[in-house]
């Protein structure tokens, strides 16, 4: 590689980078502006967080979101992973694909469908049957539905490079099916496991779309509170509430990240 | 995996039999429902809209079936003007997400294994971090008394500050911004697995490096740089938040005018016959998109 | 070292000090070499001896640090790949996946602008020589491994280069494939006359095919030479025990290009070589210099042993030796000198002789 061209490709990189990362970082300095002002400096402090901890709606609203996020990830690894074992063993062809249609919708269907979608379904059925109630229950089953379809994925890409000879292996030794799974399958399948319900998580708690349509009365979610505040227009605030998800989603992630990195290839095919 | 014997054979009706009614009931149903409530009509009351079927004197149900909504959207030049616009704001913010997120790649791909990985994470990173907040980030940078306006002044570049915000110009932005990661990924995969022996032999054939590229890399690379014009294109097309907050009152899209009908019209058979075009829309550009991404890799 | 290829006329590669170093560590240490034309020269060395970047510095992909590459007498430092006179045939043979038979064989002359009808015609000729005439119109993962081989040598030769770089060459392929692989490959060099630089680990490939060889070891030419010379006057233990199978034993001159005292053998033991008086020095023998016999020889040089065990190769016995003093020493007896010997069993004692002439003394 000439010298010109890796000067290029480097630049090429300093950009992309500044692009991602520039706008997150302007907005992390801007939290400790102690102005009302979002666009001027005046000097550091930490008032937006003090603020922000006293925001009773606020922290009602992050605590009912983590809540819905952890049920309905749950759900979904739960589902994804019997998904990501059905895709595997389904015959014929054609039930395959449908299936495998279905599960899979979710991820090319655009956010507002989903919530019109789920919506009209909750209504329906309440008209009907009279359950469920709208509110944090609808929220919870509708994350679920298009968590599932990531869980899916996730797991069922773990599940085609686990090596078939190991339950064999398993089965050779005298272990019963169930046994097979709890002691072979499921912690080889572990770490996608975890992060099918980590990426469920996220996404759980980062929709605004589909909970908007869904929720009912009383259930408000954290970004629903979110993104009523910042259609208005900048608030310091937020831009506090938005350093403190970016500096634990990151912490997190890296950490899940480096917990299952390339170097643990146990258990696949060579 | 298998998991043999009657036990096994159970346990995989049961999970089967779970998943399958799962996605009957909380996937295909909810858009069949779309599909009914498209052809019904708005009334006031709850649900704001007419039952499909109504039971009259015979025995037999009547058909209450109306095109209606989809005529309106035919016929009225703001719902075309959004269709149309949907495509154009996500064909080109996938067009500029590609030729940043080529390079990019490019040069992860060419980088160190060891550094490979640090430089993926961090193209992963803020994928994870909040969508919502990574947009609205954007509101501050573009406003009118923003950093970035108050940096062009201050450097004197303009005068008077830009404006930025709520324009086509801040959808594309945040656009890209949002989906860059999508693009970036699928190329580099391509890109890490290529070998890099045919840029030599494509030199020693007497290709300079920019020849080399364009009749070597490029076209092995097509099937990255489709699989990301799928991931960036298809989910842009029906974007709601990043028009909602960046764009002005006349960037449409169909996301946003779909939530409008609903939200602020609540004309739910329009917004369902709205979402039944977003759908086919989503569904034939994914399905054209897939057909050119197998057509590659076959050949 | 210099090693000089054909007198007065101009070599076509002429390789003056060049050295290559990556992250500090050397893979090429000052090599000077020249290539005469019409050689098939071959690079031979275990892997890290540097072998193949220093073919990849004649193609132009490394820049040395230090030196220079001539080619035809004409300085390379600043010519790019794609601006040299040569081409390569690679490891992995380097096909385009996207690209069909002929317009893999075309791809260069395209870059060379050539006229349609001549590219079309040249790549006809090209596919014709090497029996791939109907297979113009597929792609490279629809060839047997012998097939691409064959595409990858029509493709680098249509350019009519003055040299072609082969880097293992034949490693992708199966033995019985390979063997017949190598005899195509000297009588194509036969055929189109030109330069024909092989890289290559083994050392029966590079004996067979090559018309001169250089041994390279951390980076640096061991010896350059014939495969006889390399063979029958290794330079050094590691030039000696490369090439084939040899007898070594560690001794120092007693007497000057005459007598070397082994203790391996524990013997004195009579050689012709020059060399000097006190120097340390290796007495090398090849397995078919030495003689066995039941009953002491009359010979100057005659060391006792037990027979162990005996291989039986078809056109040959080679026969497991231990000396007295313990050293391990292989024979390689012809079918008719087996049978003079009469019946021989392991355990037996043997005496084993050779003529001073045979010995060869190596000073490193």
């Amino acid at each position: 590689m000439s010298g010109r061209r890796s000067v290029a490709l480097l630049s090429a990189l300093a950009f992309g980078y500044a692009f991602l990362y520039l706008p997150i970082v302007i907005l992390i300095v801007y939290s400790f502006n102690d102005s009302r002002l979002v666009t001027v400096w005046s000097h550091a402090s930490l008032r937006w967080y003090a603020a922000l901890l006293e925001n009773q709606q606020m922290l009602d609203a992050a605590w009912l979101s983590l809540r819905i996020a952890a049920v309905s990830a749950t759900v979904s690894v739960a589902l994804g992973t019997g998904a990501a074992f059905a895709l595997q063993r389904l015959k014929p062809f054609f039930a395959q694909r449908g299936y495998e249609a279905l599960a899979l919708m979710p991820l090319i269907v655009p956010e507002v469908l989903i919530g019109l979608a789920m919506l009209l379904l909750f209504v329906v059925l309440g008209d009907t049957i009279g359950w469920p109630e709208r509110g944090a229950t609808t929220i919870a089953l509708a994350h679920a539905s298009f968590g599932m379809a990531y869980a899916t994925v996730v797991i069922r890409a773990r599940l085609t490079q686990l090596d078939p000879a190991l339950d064999e292996a398993a089965a050779i030794l005298g272990a019963t099916p169930w046994r097979t799974f709890r002691r072979v399958t499921l912690p080889l399948l572990a770490p996608a496991i975890a992060a099918g319900w980590l990426l469920s998580f996220t996404l759980s708690l980062d929709d605004v779309v589909v909970a908007s349509f869904v929720t009912g009365p009383g259930a408000t979610t954290l970004p629903i509170v979110v993104f009523s505040s910042v259609r208005l227009g900048v608030s310091p605030q937020i831009n506090a509430l938005a350093t403190v998800i970016v500096v634990l989603v990151a912490v997190l992630i890296l950490t899940a990240t480096l917990m299952t990195r390339p170097g643990q290839r146990d258990g696949r095919r060579a | 995996m298998s998991m043999t014997g009657g036990a096994g054979r159970g346990l995989r009706r049961v999970i089967l039999g779970a998943t399958t009614a799962w996605l009957l009931a909380f996937t295909l149903l909810p858009m069949l429902i779309v599909v009914a409530v498209s052809l019904s009509e708005p009334r006031l009351g709850a649900p704001p809209f007419t039952p499909l079927f109504e039971w009259g004197a015979g025995f037999w149900p009547i058909f209450n079936g109306h095109i209606t909504s989809y005529v309106t959207i035919a016929s009225d030049s703001l719902y075309v003007a959004a269709f149309v616009s949907s495509l154009r704001i996500a064909a080109t913010s996938a067009f500029i997400t590609l030729l940043i997120a080529y390079p990019m790649a490019y040069a992860i791909a060419r980088a160190s294994a060891r550094a490979r990985f640090a430089l993926l994470m961090l193209v992963i990173l803020p994928f994870w971090t909040s969508f919502l907040i990574r947009t609205y980030a954007w509101t501050g940078l573009l406003n009118t008394n923003g950093p970035i306006n108050n940096t062009l002044i201050n450097l004197g570049v303009v005068s008077e500050p830009l404006t930025l915000l709520h324009t086509e110009f801040a959808v594309h932005l945040g656009i890209v911004y949002s989906y860059l990661p999508f693009m970036v990924l699928p190329i580099y995969a391509v890109l890490e697995r290529m070998d890099w022996s045919l840029i030599e032999a494509a030199q020693d054939l007497g290709s300079r490096p920019y020849r080399a590229f364009v009749r070597v890399t490029l076209p092995l690379s097509l099937p990255g740089v489709f699989a990301g014009w799928l991931l960036v294109f298809i989910p842009a097309l029906g974007e709601f938040i990043i028009p909602d907050l960046l764009g002005g009152p006349d960037t449409l899209m169909l996301g946003r005018v779909l939530w409008t009908e609903f939200f602020n019209n609540r004309d739910w058979p329009l917004a369902s016959a709205l979402a039944v075009v977003l759908l086919m829309t989503v569904l034939l550009s994914a399905l054209l998109l897939v057909k050119a991404l197998q057509r590659r890799e076959a050949a | 070292m210099m090693a000089n290829g054909g007198a007065g006329e101009t070599p076509v590669i002429r390789i003056e000090g060049v050295a290559k170093s990556f992250g500090g560590v050397p893979a090429v240490a000052g090599v000077s070499l020249d290539i005469a034309r019409g050689e098939f020269f071959c690079l031979v060395g275990a892997s890290g001896s540097g072998k193949t970047t220093l073919l990849r510095l004649v193609a132009g992909f490394e820049t040395p640090d230090q030196g220079r590459v001539l080619i035809d007498g004409e300085d390379m430092s600043s010519r790019p790949p794609y601006a040299r006179p040569v081409n390569m045939m690679f490891q992995s043979y380097a096909l385009f996946p996207h690209l069909t038979v002929a317009e893999n064989v075309a791809f260069g002359l395209e870059e060379e602008r050539r006229p349609r009808s001549e590219i079309r015609e040249r790549v006809f000729a090209a596919l014709a020589m090497f029996d791939m005439g109907a297979f113009g119109a597929r792609k490279p993962h629809q060839l047997s491994g012998g097939q691409r081989q064959r595409v990858a040598l029509a493709r680098a030769l249509v350019k009519n280069p003055k040299i072609l770089l082969l880097d293992e060459p034949l490693g992708a392929l199966d033995k019985k494939l390979r063997e017949r692989a190598q005899l195509e490959l000297v009588a194509l060099r036969e055929r189109v006359g030109i330069t024909f630089v092989m890289v290559t680990h083994d050392q029966e490939e590079a004996m067979s095919m090559a018309s001169r060889i250089a041994l390279m070891r951390d980076g640096a030419l061991c010896q350059v030479g014939t495969p006889r010379e390399l063979y029958d006057a290794p330079q050094s233990r590691f030039a000696a025990d490369f090439f084939g199978v040899a007898n070594l034993f560690g001794g120092r001159v007693t007497e000057a290009g005459a007598a070397v005292d082994c203790a391996e053998a524990r013997a004195t033991l009579a050689v012709a070589d020059a060399c000097t008086q006190g120097a340390d020095v290796t007495v090398m023998l090849r397995p078919e210099q030495i003689a066995l016999s039941k009953h002491a020889p009359a010979a100057p040089n005659v060391l006792t042993g037990t027979l162990g065990n005996v291989v039986f190769l078809g056109n040959a016995y080679v026969c497991h030796v231990v000396l007295d003093s313990g050293k391990a020493v292989q024979a390689r007896l012809s079918p008719a000198d087996m049978a003079k010997l009469g019946a021989l069993a392991t355990g037996d004692r043997v005496h084993v002789s050779w003529e001073p002439s045979a010995a060869r003394v190596l000073t490193s």
